[in-house]
């Protein structure tokens, strides 16, 4: 491990609403802290911004853990929820699963997955039906 | 959808919300130069498409719209139709320093004058 690698784990609640966004806040902030460029910084806190609403929404629990090398961010996402049945349909634009009450807050367009790749340099996600999804996305710092 | 787009004349915060006649609910320093515009009730869209020092106009009265400017860089909020921010919006928008005004104008007159205001060589009334 390099000397000036951080890493932290922040806990997510499922129907959280009123503190949907606190974690990736915190992210944010800590990144700027540790003298990460803001248009970097801006990239991982919309995705994992992004990942939170979708832990709130549809997890019962989930789980942040951001990892920060001389390389690159890493965000690892894990939930215990529903899991997505169909990823491919997931991640196309406009496709959701979204109640009324989760587009009353302005989310659930089924633009979330599709918004956390395009910020993302590498993206992955695996699921389980009735088990929960994971999603790990990294995001390379400059030489 | 949202409509973005590169501010011809550079308007003040403080300039945008007399010409939609604002109140200011928050916002110690209004002299910050608005360069972007955004219209949306859709916060995925604003994430996806917003770029850093954006104002936002939103009929949407919630937290989140605070945490999608905080977490986008926005340059402030204006709730339009009327909507009053609550004590939660409030309280985050102060503790991340986030300016909201409100104008009774609706989205489509507020984006309406500050679009002609600002596109200086497209509108010809101003």
């Amino acid at each position: 491990m390099a000397a000036d690698e951080f890493e932290n784990g922040y806990e997510v609640t499922g129907r959280d609403f009123a503190n949907a966004g606190r974690v990736s806040t915190a992210i944010k902030d800590t990144l700027k802290g540790l003298g990460i460029q803001a248009p970097i910084v801006r990239r991982v806190a919309i995705a994992s911004y992004e990942a939170e609403m979708n832990l709130v929404m549809y997890a019962t629990h989930g789980k942040i853990r951001l990892i920060v090398s001389s390389e690159s961010i890493t965000l690892r996402v894990e939930d215990e929820g529903p899991g997505i049945e169909d990823i491919s349909m997931a991640m196309q634009e406009g496709y959701s699963t979204a109640t009324a009450e989760m587009r009353e807050m302005g989310f659930g367009a089924g633009l979330g997955l599709p918004n956390i790749k395009r910020n993302a340099d590498e993206f992955e996600i695996t699921s389980q039906v009735g088990r929960g999804t994971r999603l790990q996305i990294r995001v390379y710092l400059p030489a | 959808m949202p409509t973005i787009f590169q501010a011809r004349r550079v308007l003040t915060l403080e300039e945008v919300g007399r010409l939609v006649g604002a109140q200011v609910y928050l916002g110690k320093d209004l002299s910050v130069p608005v360069t972007e515009y955004g219209a949306s009730d859709l916060m995925s869209d604003v994430l996806a498409l917003s770029k850093p020092g954006m104002l936002l106009l939103t009929g949407l009265a919630s937290p989140q719209v605070i945490r999608t400017a905080v977490i986008s860089d926005l340059c402030g909020v204006v709730l339009v139709r009327g909507k009053r921010p609550g004590k939660e919006i409030l309280k985050l928008a102060a503790e991340a320093n986030m300016p909201v005004l409100g104008t009774e104008l609706t989205m489509f007159e507020a984006a309406g004058v500050l679009y002609s205001a600002i596109c200086t060589d497209i509108c010809t009334d101003k």
